[in-house]
């Protein structure tokens, strides 16, 4: 249902933005009014939800080890998989961040007859780390339309890229493995049944999205062409705030429709785990509770206790009523304090 | 707010990575690139429109056409007839690859590979023409790589 959904929904965003510039002309609505919002939306939106990650306590270190922690000197400790100092913790998280390290664990389950086996699976982290890595250089490469003079880094990026001479523009080794790795990161989640089970609307939507930002930009780049000059032109005008929506193909508008959307759903959906990895307490903490002593939760409160004396006063009556034995002791501290 | 030290400056860092783009160009004017239009010629081989969208794909056809098929002859939509070579054809009109290619190339930062092998009008004291004599180790050294 989820995969129908999120395929219904890009489709009629295709839909909306060709019948609102091919045919209606609404060039500065999708070009400048949407992504203008879109982009607010992103830039506000994941800050308000960083500030509410900030504002949870976290009272105690949860921190998921897989290795031996800290103890006597004599034995083993495994700094990354159990990191004690605040420097491990940000060794692990850099290989986390960069080199999706968790993932590289990803285990299958299998039934083999009787047996349950478990075995290493590195694709799903292949295909992640293809997926990211070519998102980053893509969007680092897109910079070439937000700068003039565009920075020599940024061209040297762009001709490695485009290293092999393929076709004319020349095709981006980057296009290629990026729809190769979402195309694997879609079908994984169809061909396994227990996993088509978990996966909702909010799985496959950002997966169709960057899909179709990736193919529409493909297609823009190799087939239905668009006049480039007049396209940085008009990106320019955007960052200088005064932009002049260009007249190209629809397949332009349909481009930054998707741009728009993706960064749109952004904050309200799980592609928050670009800043949320840096935030997850599992991963953030050193895992050192059993040396140091940590701040309890900032709601704790010292309880108040009653003692034996203050209970003895405020039963007192039943007690000698009952016959029952009254501490002196309770007074005779009253005694001496008075 | 818990951690203020550590969230806020990853904000501010965050931040200012997604709006790269606003504050790098903040100031700096965007300029027009103006390609030099031939005077004495007023159409291209296609229409303007086509030409600006399409000459990357035209040119690598007609490389195809020339050094595959040993076709030099195109006919445009209009059922005119032309040469098809950039050095002998697009050039005659378009003589300054400074003023014209390079105009709109630079600006979006485009890297067409064609003069590794074409020498463009007025650089032809190159390796290519018959003054050889000239020839400085340099210049032949800037010999054109693959030609696909």
């Amino acid at each position: 249902m989820g995969v129908v959904f999120s395929f219904l929904v890009v489709m009629a965003l295709v839909l909306v933005v060709y019948l609102g510039v091919g045919v209606a002309g609404l060039r500065g609505l999708f070009g400048v009014v949407i992504p203008y919002a879109a982009f607010l939306t992103f830039l506000v939106g994941m800050v308000y939800r960083l500030i509410g990650w900030a504002k949870v306590p976290v009272p105690f270190r949860i921190v998921t080890t897989c290795g031996q922690q800290k103890s006597l000197r004599w034995v083993k400790r495994s700094r990354l998989e159990s990191p004690y100092t605040n420097f491990e913790v940000v060794l692990r998280m850099l290989l986390e961040v960069f080199a999706f390290r968790s993932l590289f664990r990803n285990l299958k389950a299998e039934l083999k007859g009787p047996n349950l086996i478990y075995g290493s699976y590195k694709w799903l982290w292949l295909g992640a780390i293809a997926f990211h890595y070519c998102f980053l250089t893509i969007l680092i490469r897109h910079f070439r339309f937000f700068s003039y003079p565009v920075p020599k880094v940024i061209q040297l990026i762009d001709q490695i890229d485009s290293f092999f001479h393929i076709g004319l523009p020349h095709l981006y080794m980057t296009d290629a493995v990026i729809l190769a790795a979402l195309t694997f990161l879609f079908v994984r989640r169809l061909a396994d049944p227990r996993l088509r089970y978990i996966s909702l609307a909010s799985d496959y939507l950002p997966l169709f999205f960057i899909y179709g930002l990736v193919i529409s930009g493909i297609l823009m780049r190799h087939f239905f062409k668009v006049d480039v000059v007049q396209v940085k032109q008009f990106t320019m005008g955007l960052v200088h705030f005064h932009p002049v929506p260009p007249k190209v193909g629809v397949i332009f508008y349909i481009h930054i429709g998707f741009l728009s959307a993706l960064m749109a759903y952004f904050p309200f959906s799980k592609l928050v785990h670009m800043l949320g990895v840096f935030l997850s307490p599992t991963r953030n903490l050193a895992n050192n509770s059993r040396a140091v002593r940590h701040k309890p939760a900032p709601w704790w409160k010292k309880p108040k206790f009653k003692t034996y004396c203050e209970w003895q006063e405020m039963f007192k009556e039943a007690l000698e009523q009952a016959g029952l034995p009254l501490d002196e002791d309770c007074y005779k501290d009253k005694g001496k304090k008075q | 707010m818990h951690d203020a030290g550590k969230i806020i400056p990853g904000m501010i860092a965050f931040v200012l990575f997604v709006t790269i783009p606003f504050w790098a160009n903040f100031g700096k004017a965007a300029p027009e690139p103006k390609p030099e239009l031939p005077k004495e010629y007023k159409k291209c081989v296609e229409s303007k429109d086509f030409m600006r969208r399409e000459h990357m794909k035209l040119l690598r056809k007609w490389r195809f056409d020339v050094v595959r098929n040993n076709m030099r002859v195109y006919i445009n939509s209009e059922g005119q007839t032309f040469d098809m070579s950039l050095q002998n054809e697009c050039m005659r009109c378009h003589t300054q690859k400074k003023k014209f290619c390079d105009v709109c190339h630079d600006y979006v930062a485009a890297h067409p590979y064609c003069w590794n092998c074409h020498i463009p009008p007025e650089e032809k004291k190159g390796w290519a023409t018959k003054e050889t004599e000239n020839l400085t180790e340099e210049v032949s050294s800037k010999q054109p790589a693959s030609h696909h």
